[in-house]
């Protein structure tokens, strides 16, 4: 019971949940909103209570410190994006569908956690599905929205396209290695050319959900239709999810094809950062625009990856650590601002300064971390997974990453120069945020300062890792 | 606790103390009381380090700290001064203290414009200060980020353009540092051992040739760019002649120093065998950048322009004397440093000052000021000389150190980009004199000229600072060329070892 207390409180408080909205009387639903948000919170501090560990299911479910720390962190991630979207359910449309947000929302997270601590293809799968299907429902959340609908069809295509080439995949594993159990296709799988034929193809359906290019197309779209909130929560906690298990299968089951797999991240690498940030450089929707930055951002994880060492691994849990608070900080300005006035567009947040002086600041210390500028945590977290890949000897490909970093420095002070440069006749008007908004935004702050500046959240992080050899 | 870490400490306190201010005259107020102790935490610095010297301490680093901060990564936070990085300091709360004043009056959100100026400021204490690689380029890039803002939001003309070219081409070259410095770090320690980011280790060790070979240009161009090496100097006329007073006094005073002190700290420093190597292409190109600058300033009539391009020939003297690596010229190199700081950020103050009052940065527009503002005239004319090289002004004596340092090599080819680089001390009384000459002599040509007032007490404040910061080098250079040298013993040391020995 207590090995899989994580998912087991989630399903509860979903429940909970579910068993509240049929109770409530109409008029009284947003009331649940609070309630939703303490459950969440209670579940989150529970999470980081040390716990037994081991295997369920006869190794079809396993946990270690290390998963457990992996659960926390996506509980983090959704934990402030189910603050953050307060504001927007209030909204009179959003009245009636409260709970069913707070349902979807939770049993992607819990879909997850399954995938995350999966011990076995078959769960890994059920998990990985168990968090997309949600989601499509998620991002057609406004499907009066004719783009919100369309975002909705996008991912729910695109994620069943990438599922069948994983599963397709998988089936090539189980044909040639005779099991689906992690423990044991790692020693069985030795490369040959089925085998490598089958990592492809569910390299492509991982690919897919991280949106690596080119299997980035459906990313910007969706992200732009899907409301805000959602948006976020894709672009960290899903994307986190599928690169810790990512990590985690590359590092266990496929090991022994290390050489080949990191050929394939060499290039993929240099292909999503450069285009994820030279298509952001021209966006003018603030929404595509941070989903061409996190293609990008995508990339660099795998920068981590690369480094194939206990080290590596660490800096990819700590980079998305970072990058879940930096990026939410991002969006979650952008979402109040598209609550209360429906701008979306960088040339509406000219002279945000003047109106807003705290939303701009958050936004430009979220985009400093996102760029990597000291002091925020956005700079360690970039600096050691260069170190990471640097370390493997491969100083073109950190050559290659760093003068990335430039390019993308350029569109990150794109926006800053509209929010303090520019002046506008027409400026976003000041307005006061809800306590939730301004709840989010600083914790999202005190996460971008805090974990740069304490050693210790990466030193937990990295005598948790472990590395491929 | 070391008390360096209050230089640190200070700037950080008076941002939080700008922030609690409510009314402009506050906030001013406020940087001023912070920056003046960082000034008199400077000349406490000077004494205590002349003091200890005295008294026979005769370790490298002193008043050192060293603190874990990242254990897996080996990476401390590690702090401490020899004699050089004591002359940065000094020069950096100079020239702050002197840009509070020549702000005095910004009136458009002042207090995110102090914010930024003291932040900026930490980062160049923090800079100068650090010993551990990693802390040095995190206080580098603080200390690079703010000038985009300070740029845009309250500089002139082209600023926006200007800003982005300045942040991005700076940002660019830490892009190289920070490769630059992994590649040190994984090299830190090829006998074995713990990989570490510390200076003072690294330098003890042998770094193989061929990751010298590969790094070096990495660090020194990283640096170089900004430390205005030519062809990489060109943000530096733009982001000059948009910035604000003050940011330009810091820009060109202090910033534009960590790139020569860069290049001499890590670069040359920690990889003496490609420095060896691979100093006549630099050498070239710093040759090529104190001619050119000097030529680019005659043909200029924005008096910023022309300022800025005299910074880029003279910053390109300082990379030129980090080259020569001997004794000598690295004295006149750190020299130069601190007297350009100091005599640039006083060009900038009294062009701030002119532009205030007549409007016009373009000389032609101007003429016959002496009568009508004698005190920011006069000011003007010994930054003039000073910058000519005039004996009994501090470019004298770096300029002639730097000279004298690089004619001991022996060779034809350095002996030739001696005499091509002292060449530009004409072409400097050149330009300066010209300016002088239409500046401030002459008839007013403008009647509005007239009605002029002369330097206000705040402006007064600060050129006498930086004016007594000159004078007091160029009467008694001695004191300061010891203290220099004193630091600069154990670097040279090294440096010799890898390579040829010149006397």
């Amino acid at each position: 019971m207590l090995i899989m207390r994580h998912e087991l409180l989630l399903i509860a408080i979903t429940v909970i949940l579910l068993l509240v909205e049929i109770f409530l009387p109409a008029d009284k639903k947003h009331s649940i909103i609070t309630p939703a948000i303490l459950l969440m919170a209670v579940v989150l501090i529970l999470g980081f209570i040390p716990g037994p560990t081991g295997i369920l299911f006869g190794g079809m479910y396993q946990t270690t410190a290390l998963i457990v720390m992996l659960k926390n962190i996506l509980n983090i991630g959704a934990f402030i994006v189910m603050v953050q979207s307060a504001d927007w359910l209030r909204k009179p449309e959003n009245k009636e569908k409260i709970s069913e947000y707070y349902i979807l929302l939770l049993s992607t997270l819990i879909g997850m956690q399954y995938m995350v601590s999966s011990g076995d293809f078959l769960m890994f799968y059920l998990g990985l599905e168990l968090a997309t299907i949600p989601l499509a429902a998620l991002a057609a959340f406004e499907r009066f929205k004719e783009k919100s609908a369309e975002a909705g069809v996008k991912l729910i295509f695109s994620s069943a396209l990438s599922s069948g080439i994983l599963l397709y995949g998988l089936s090539m594993v189980y044909g040639t290695t005779g099991t689906l159990y992690f423990a044991e296709v790692g020693p069985a799988f030795t490369g040959t050319p089925l085998q490598v034929l089958g990592f492809i193809f569910f390299f492509a359906g991982m690919a897919f959900k991280i949106s690596l290019v080119p299997f980035h197309l459906w990313t910007a779209d969706v992200y732009e239709g899907a409301p805000v909130n959602i948006s976020s929560y894709l672009s960290v906690v899903s994307k986190g999810a599928a690169a810790f298990i990512l990590t985690i299968l590359l590092y266990t089951v496929f090991s022994k094809i290390a050489l080949m797999w990191s050929n394939v991240l060499y290039i993929i690498i240099i292909l999503t950062i450069t285009l994820g940030n030279l298509f952001a450089i021209r966006q003018q929707n603030l929404k595509r625009f941070l989903a061409f930055s996190s293609i990008a951002q995508a990339g660099f994880i795998l920068l981590g990856i690369i480094g194939q060492s206990q080290y590596g691994m660490a800096t990819v849990i700590y980079f998305v650590l970072v990058y879940i608070f930096s990026n939410l900080g991002a969006f979650g300005v952008v979402s109040i601002i598209s609550n209360r006035t429906g701008c979306e567009t960088i040339n509406d947040y000219d002279g945000l300064y003047r109106t807003n002086p705290r939303l701009a600041m958050t936004m430009m210390l979220s985009l400093f971390s996102l760029a990597g500028i000291p002091p925020v945590a956005g700079f360690f977290g970039k600096f050691f997974l260069f170190a990471a890949a640097a370390n493997h000897g491969l100083y073109i490909l950190v050559l290659i990453a760093i003068i990335n970093t430039i390019i993308s420095l350029y569109y990150y002070l794109l926006v800053i120069k509209a929010m303090f440069l520019n002046r506008s006749d027409r400026p976003i008007p000041k307005f006061k945020s809800d306590f939730y908004t301004s709840l989010g935004l600083i914790l999202c702050l005190t996460g971008i300062f805090a974990i740069g500046i304490f050693s210790l959240v990466f030193e937990v992080i990295n005598g948790l890792s472990f590395g491929l050899y | 606790m070391s008390f360096l870490l209050l230089f640190i400490v200070i700037p950080v306190l008076t941002v939080i103390g700008i922030f609690f201010s409510r009314t402009h005259m506050q906030v001013k107020w406020t940087a001023v009381v912070g920056m003046s102790c960082q000034l008199i935490m400077a000349g406490l610095l000077i004494y205590f380090f002349l003091a200890a010297r005295a008294a026979g301490n005769t370790a490298e680093i002193l008043f050192s700290q060293d603190m874990v901060w990242y254990k897996n990564l080996n990476i401390h936070f590690f702090i401490g001064v020899d004699g050089v990085s004591v002359a940065m300091i000094g020069l950096t709360s100079i020239v702050i203290f002197a840009g509070i004043f020549a702000s005095w009056d910004v009136t458009d959100l002042p207090r995110e414009f102090f914010t930024s100026l003291i932040l900026l400021s930490a980062g160049v204490f923090g800079f100068f200060i650090s010993l551990d690689l990693f802390t040095l380029f995190l206080f580098y890039e603080i200390a690079v980020i703010p000038m985009y803002l300070l740029i845009g939001i309250w500089g002139s003309g082209p600023r926006h353009y200007s800003a982005m070219k300045l942040t991005l081409m700076l940002m660019g070259g830490s892009a190289l540092i920070m490769l630059g410095l992994l590649g040190l770090y994984f090299n830190s320690a090829p006998n074995g051992g713990p990989l570490t980011f510390n200076l003072i280790q690294i330098s003890k060790v042998a770094i193989p040739m061929p990751a010298q070979r590969f790094f070096f240009p990495f660090l020194f161009v990283g640096f170089g760019v900004l430390g205005a090496l030519f062809p990489f100097h060109t943000w530096s006329p733009d982001g000059h002649a948009s910035a604000p007073t003050a940011v330009s006094m810091l820009h060109a005073g202090v910033l534009m120093k960590l790139g020569g002190y860069g290049c001499y700290r890590v670069a040359v420093f920690l990889l003496p065998g490609a420095a060896h190597e691979m100093a006549w292409i630099f050498l070239i190109l710093t040759t090529i950048g104190v001619i050119y600058g000097a030529f680019g300033a005659i043909w200029q009539k924005d008096l910023k322009y022309i300022n800025a391009y005299s910074s880029v020939s003279h910053c390109a003297l300082v990379l030129f004397a980090v080259l020569m690596m001997n004794q000598t010229a690295m004295n006149g190199a750190i020299m130069q440093m601190i007297s350009h700081g100091i005599m640039t950020a006083l060009f900038f103050a009294l062009i701030g000052m002119i532009y205030g009052r007549t409007h016009t940065r373009y000389i032609n527009e101007m003429g016959g000021l002496m009568k009508v503002m004698p005190f920011l005239g006069v000011a003007y004319v010994i930054g003039g000389l000073a910058s000519l090289g005039l004996p009994g002004f501090s470019g004298f004596v770096a300029e002639m150190t730097i000279f004298v340092g690089s004619f001991q090599h022996n060779d034809v080819f350095h002996r030739v980009c001696t005499i091509i680089a002292a060449s530009s001390i004409v072409v400097t009384a050149v330009y300066i004199l010209r300016v002088v000459g239409i500046l401030l002599m002459g008839k007013i040509r403008n009647p509005e000229f007239n009605h002029i007032i002369d330097a206000k007490w705040f402006d007064r404040i600060s050129v006498v600072t930086l004016i007594l910061g000159i004078t007091a080098i160029g009467m008694a250079p001695l004191w300061l060329s010891d203290m220099i040298n004193n630091g600069l013993v154990p670097v040279m040391q090294r440096i010799l070892l890898a390579g040829p020995i010149i006397h």
